[in-house]
């Protein structure tokens, strides 16, 4: 288990609360017994002194961090804290663009994922994405699961039939389109395509779902299906999600990492997080109190 | 607690009515246990009556503010430190509207004692409900200035309270041993000890829920040595 589980922080957070000057006789924050323990639970993904660059800007610094199996990892933090750039490292989708590199270690069963060497298809396949905005592939529901699933197996069409089948239950969606898998999944709402992904994502049957602002452009009552959905597949998957909603990151996370300016100021269970946070910077960050 | 204000200022002049409206009740209670020290010790049945009407602004304070905190946690969604202020201040009502009440029942027997002849100058239960108001002025001042100190110092002064009660119940015992007829005088002497005695228990409780707002320590039901830690 890293150091930055229970509570303490990587890199160089702030400095404890001056609550000495306001004449308040509070312990420093530092002296405040960490977050309550967190269960003992094998990490799934450990991020070791991660850096992150866009070119020569230092994204992330030093990441230090573990990522629990089958529990759901929280990150938040304002724009531009680095929260998104992590959790694109996890698969490294970011070496779709040019300059930006990644330094140290993200461990997946002892390997390094970071390593060029490994195929980055196959990477995808043990941690999928899904993003901010619904994106459904301009094919049928059905074509949407199966391409993926066939990318990395090859199944009979009854096989995938029922991997598609699978899936769509997996994503809480399949009630509401078993009777359309021949439709554009374009056609689909903003809610099921968004659990439409979901299933794509879950259908090849990964280790790991990075989730990006999943729920920011859906409607209230597709948010808390799809939190429920995050509930449900918690069961089976390690699931990390970037999200600027901090109710939401109060529902739905095991864990939460608040960052700030690339690094992890506080990382610790998030029941403890959300009524007695340890540092002041993340306190004030929570309760909007920030900048 | 924070020195930064919340980027709301809506957010923040609603946790800080809260606040205001706490303290006021804080003072109106306080109030409500002077005016029955000065009715106790001048037997003054007039003032006492006047504390028994005046009850209905404590119970309308409670529900006012138990109000304001249900809409704002429904609005807000609050967390951390304004969540921990929200909720407490929804129990702390409840101790301050108790303290009142206590504050009526005091009066209530002063009023059935002034027919009476004196059977023991109130001197004692006079220093008592002054320390028991002590303790309520010390556990929000606490709140007020955010000094957890000042909420543990309050919760010390709950041993001289409770002193004075095993004191002033010994003393009635002797008196209704001594003379059946101080029975009636003494009961009522008894009843207000024992009041005062649970104005000084509410009292703690408002000054242990003040220090889990101030730290996030919850310190109730832990043992005393215990309860020294978090100053």
């Amino acid at each position: 288990m890293s150091t930055s589980d229970s509570a303490t922080t990587t890199g160089t957070p702030p400095a404890p609360p001056g609550v000495a000057s306001r004449g308040i006789s509070l312990h420093p924050a530092s002296s405040i017994p960490a977050t309550a323990p967190a269960p003992t639970r094998h990490p799934k993904v450990e991020v070791r002194r991660l850096s992150f660059f866009y070119g020569k800007f230092k994204a992330l610094h030093d990441i230090d961090l573990d990522i629990h199996d089958r529990q759901i990892t929280a990150f938040i933090g304002p724009s531009g804290c680095g929260k998104s750039t992590l959790l694109r490292t996890l698969n490294r989708i970011y070496e779709l663009y040019p300059g930006q590199r990644a330094t140290g270690q993200v461990l997946l069963g002892g390997r390094n994922l970071l390593d060029r060497a490994d195929d980055v298809n196959l990477l995808r396949a043990r941690v999928g994405m899904v993003f901010q905005k619904p994106t459904p592939f301009p094919m049928s529901v059905r074509d949407n699961i199966s391409f993926g699933v066939g990318l990395y197996e090859r199944l009979s069409r009854s096989e995938m039939d029922e991997r598609v089948q699978w899936a769509l239950e997996k994503a809480a969606l399949w009630s509401e389109v078993k009777d359309k898998l021949r439709q554009d999944g374009t056609a689909l709402s903003g809610g099921q395509q968004q659990r439409l992904c979901i299933a794509r994502a879950v259908a090849v049957k990964p280790e790991v779902l990075l989730l990006d602002e999943p729920a920011s452009a859906l409607d209230p009552i597709s948010t808390q299906k799809i939190e429920q959905l995050l509930s449900e597949l918690r069961q089976d998957y390690t699931i990390a999600i970037v999200t600027h909603n901090m109710q939401q990151a109060a529902r739905v996370s095991d864990y939460t990492a608040f960052m700030y300016l690339g690094r992890i100021v506080e990382f610790g269970d998030t029941k403890t997080m959300f009524t007695k946070p340890t540092h002041q910077q993340t306190e004030e960050y929570i309760t909007g109190r920030f900048g | 607690m924070s020195l930064q204000q919340h980027t709301s200022q809506d957010f923040e002049a609603e946790l800080e009515l809260v606040r205001q409206r706490l303290f006021a009740m804080g003072r109106h209670v306080g109030d409500v246990l002077d005016q029955a020290a000065r009715a106790m010790s001048t037997h003054d049945t007039e003032l006492a009556n006047r504390i028994i009407l005046g009850d209905d602004e404590t119970d309308s304070m409670e529900l006012e503010i138990d109000h304001m905190c249900l809409e704002t946690l429904a609005r807000r969604q609050p967390v951390a430190d304004d969540l921990r202020l929200l909720t407490s201040a929804m129990k702390l009502v409840i101790e301050l509207e108790r303290i009142g009440d206590l504050g009526v029942s005091v009066a209530a027997r002063v009023v059935e004692l002034a027919s009476e002849p004196e059977l023991t100058p109130p001197d004692d239960l006079v220093r008592m409900l002054t320390t028991a108001r002590e303790m309520l002025a010390e556990a929000l001042g606490a709140l007020e200035t955010e000094n957890v100190e000042r909420a543990t110092r309050a919760i010390a002064k709950d041993d001289v309270v409770d002193g004075y009660y095993t004191q002033i119940f010994n003393d009635v015992l002797s008196r209704m041993r001594e003379d059946p007829d101080n029975i009636f005088r003494a009961t009522r002497i008894q009843a207000i000890s024992k009041y005062i005695e649970r104005v000084g228990d509410h009292a703690t409780n408002v000054a242990e829920r003040v220090i889990f707002i101030l730290t996030g320590e919850e310190i109730r039901h832990l043992p005393r040595v215990r309860r020294s830690d978090v100053s």
